[in-house]
């Protein structure tokens, strides 16, 4: 029986980790031990990673080589069925609160455009625009127009518009996707629901019915157009860790209906500029790297704002080197250098003392210009044709190919 | 190319303006101002050069003593909350051409700061004169708001005043109160070439492996966009949309590879390998180009789609 955590929100000394919410203890890091854990799911290890490998023919992700996606449930049931020649699906989303969109939340987009190029599998994505509306306040055309603005960022990840259908709540839920919605929420008491996400009797009925919408995707009949008459066909969710309360909602009440649980690969919270505290937050500008920033901005928000844990001069810093467990830097490097032997080397010498901060940043802030020209350039080549082609309901017969 | 102070103050003397000029060392804050100008019985102002997180630029021109709150502005302006902040040094001399500590309702006269939105505060239109800086810190102007309106005419402005102090809340039912002052046109960098939006370079413009293809195809983009949505005919033929041009596909990749081809080949390179060359060469060439290319391949495939998903959703079943 997997561990259905229940959260409770007044012990204030743990860490909090939710949908809605991410906080160390104390102001401290984020134990991630701790909370695969208490949230029960897998670390993800090297055979893990061979396998893929294999599997795919192709050299893993630099997030899987680097631990990124470090926690999963049953990834290896979909990489079993996978071997005997049974495909599945990639499900993940957005929540669109904001137009800004920053490096931490292409994360899971970069990690998924891979595993469909890799697996050679369909995408569906989720615009949870409606959940947007009510947790934020926004209005129903803000967040649906939010939803579209966040939409082109997305497709500029590289997702194969022959593999790929983009929706969004307020234009999608209905039909069979609903069906599945009343389904499982006839499955989730209200005191359950209560307790997975901590809602109070001051929350509006719209966020206690909100689960459901974004649990129904990890289930093919959801998607008539797409997987009609494959009920079996498994669901891979790539997805960052504070997401897992749902989909352990979702993973109780899939065998309950009849449906396969869907399988999750989850990753670590991107840290912010000023240091391993939290995540990074879109309402303050320089705690992050923003996909419109400049190069200048950030040549400037990596000089002035990334915490560092070199020393305060260069001789004490000669002599003892830098302390890499809290060197932003080098968390941004681990991400983004895809070289592992130059990544290793900047590590060895760095932390030796030989190289200093300035040359650590220097470097990272090549490889984040590239990142972001990248997707810039990517981003300029998405018409709202495009996006509507995206998010049109239609078959998507090379799907598997 | 850029206005000079002695240029704007002959302007404004064609334009029959009344004004009164004062000349003093160099000043770069209001209280340093004041110092010379304070006890002429005319109102200070005070300039910000504010940028948004989409790189458009704002002039706010206020009185010295009314209290600007960016947060508040920045949601008058619907761009959120801390959507606004103080542009770099660098924007103040390439936008507005003026020098630090010299921002005034003067400095949009440039074509570079064509698309630069201007706030002005109502307060001024209470006061006999205030004082704004000609494009130059030695120098303080004082001038009448009416007269400062003929200028702004003159050079194509609409002089619009605001209450700065005002804080209306924003939402739902409350849409930004000061949503038309954001620049709707693309953003012109000074040191680019301004292309105006054809049909066929709202395509494939990735012709060069460039920062000036990029942010021309983000200055590109907005207006081809804007066309888009506009013109909703049912059965006109819409060329608009951006096309899949294996051309521009084609010399993307070959300008790419051929880059890296060169860099490759170098004296150390040949010592290094001499007959293996080629093999090496051809190795570091798919390895580093493998994703490069397959990304580029992709968009080539998405606008593709895009096009014949368009053509079909607007296609005329043959008729029996």
């Amino acid at each position: 029986m997997e561990k259905v955590e229940d959260q409770n929100p007044q012990q204030e000394e743990d860490q909090v980790v939710n949908p809605w919410e991410v906080s160390a203890k104390d102001g401290g890091k984020i134990d991630y031990d701790k909370l695969i854990d208490k949230f029960g799911c897998q670390r993800l290890d090297q055979s893990f990673v061979d396998r893929v490998q294999r599997l795919t023919s192709r050299p893993p992700h630099v997030f899987l080589r680097r631990g990124v996606f470090f926690a999963h449930r049953d990834f290896n049931d979909i990489l079993d069925a996978y071997e005997r020649g049974q495909k599945f699906y990639l499900y993940t989303g957005r929540g669109p609160s904001s137009e800004a969109l920053h490096l931490g939340h292409l994360i899971p987009f970069m990690f998924t455009k891979y595993l469909q190029d890799a697996f050679k599998v369909p995408l569906v994505i989720q615009l949870t625009d409606d959940e947007k509306c009510m947790w934020k306040n926004l209005s129903v055309e803000e967040s649906q127009r939010l939803a579209r603005e966040n939409a082109k960022d997305i497709i500029a990840c590289g997702f194969d518009i022959s593999k790929t259908f983009i929706f969004s709540d307020f234009d999608y839920v209905g039909g069979a996707f609903y069906k599945n919605m009343v389904k499982v929420a006839k499955c989730v008491t209200y005191n359950k629901v209560v307790g997975i996400f901590g809602f109070t009797g001051e929350d509006h009925i719209g966020k206690v019915s909100f689960p459901p919408v974004q649990a129904v995707p990890s289930f093919p009949s959801s998607f008539p157009h797409l997987f009609s008459g494959k009920d079996d066909l498994r669901c891979l969710i790539p997805c960052a860790i504070d997401q897992d309360p749902y989909f352990r909602m979702t993973r109780d009440v899939a065998p309950r209906i009849g449906y396969h649980k869907p399988a999750l690969i989850e990753s670590l919270f991107f840290p912010a500029l000023q240091g391993e505290t939290g995540k990074m937050s879109a309402s303050d500008p320089n705690s992050a790297i923003y996909v419109t920033d400049s190069a200048k901005d950030i040549k400037y928000k990596v000089n002035k704002h990334a915490f560092t844990g070199g020393q305060e001069t260069i001789e004490k810093h000669r002599q003892y080197g830098a302390n890499l467990e809290v060197d932003i830097p080098i968390k941004y490097l681990n991400f983004f250098l895809e070289d592992d032997a130059e990544l290793e080397h900047i590590k060895k010498a760095y932390g030796a003392g030989r190289m200093l901060t300035g040359e650590v940043k220097k470097r990272l802030i090549e490889v984040l210009t590239e990142i972001v020209e990248r997707h810039r350039r990517a981003r300029a080549a998405v018409s709202d044709e495009m996006v509507d082609a995206f998010m049109a309901v239609r078959p998507l017969p090379n799907m598997f190919d | 190319m850029a206005y000079s102070k002695d240029q704007l103050l002959a302007r404004l003397k064609e334009l029959q303006i009344e004004f009164s000029q004062y000349e003093h060392p160099v000043v770069l804050t209001v209280e340093a101002q004041a110092k010379y100008v304070g006890n002429l019985g005319g109102a200070l102002s005070k300039n910000l050069f504010l940028k948004d997180k989409k790189h458009r630029y704002y002039v706010v021109s206020a009185l010295a003593d009314t209290k600007v709150d960016l947060k508040v502005l920045s949601q008058r302006l619907g761009l959120g909350k801390g959507g606004l902040r103080m542009a770099a040094e660098e924007a103040l001399v390439e936008i507005l051409k003026v020098p630090l500590g010299c921002v005034a309702p003067f400095a949009v006269v440039n074509e570079s700061a064509r698309h630069v939105s201007l706030l002005l505060d109502q307060g001024f239109k209470a006061q006999e004169y205030c004082f704004f800086h000609p494009l130059s810190n030695d120098m303080s102007i004082s001038l009448n708001a009416h007269c400062l309106d003929k200028f702004l005419k003159s050079i194509g402005r609409d002089p619009s005043y605001v209450d700065l102090e005002a804080n209306p809340p924003v939402g739902k039912d409350q849409p930004p109160d000061l949503a038309a002052f954001v620049p709707s046109d693309a953003p012109i960098l000074s040191d680019l070439p301004v292309k105006a939006p054809t049909q066929d370079s709202t395509g494939k413009h990735v012709s060069a492996a460039s920062n000036s293809a990029a942010v021309a195809a983000k200055a590109i983009k907005p207006s081809g966009n804007a066309q888009n949505v506009k013109e909703k005919p049912v059965n006109t033929v819409q060329p608009s949309i951006p096309a899949a041009d294996a051309g521009n596909f084609v010399e993307e990749l070959l300008d790419r590879a051929s880059a890296l081809l060169l860099s490759e080949i170098s004296e150390d390179s040949i010592k290094q390998h001499s007959g293996q060359l080629g093999a090496e060469v051809a190795n570091n060439i798919k390895k580093c180009l493998r994703e490069d290319l397959k990304n580029l391949a992709t968009i080539f495939k998405n606008t593709a789609y895009t096009e014949g998903f368009y053509a079909g959703t607007r296609y005329q079943p043959k008729r029996l």
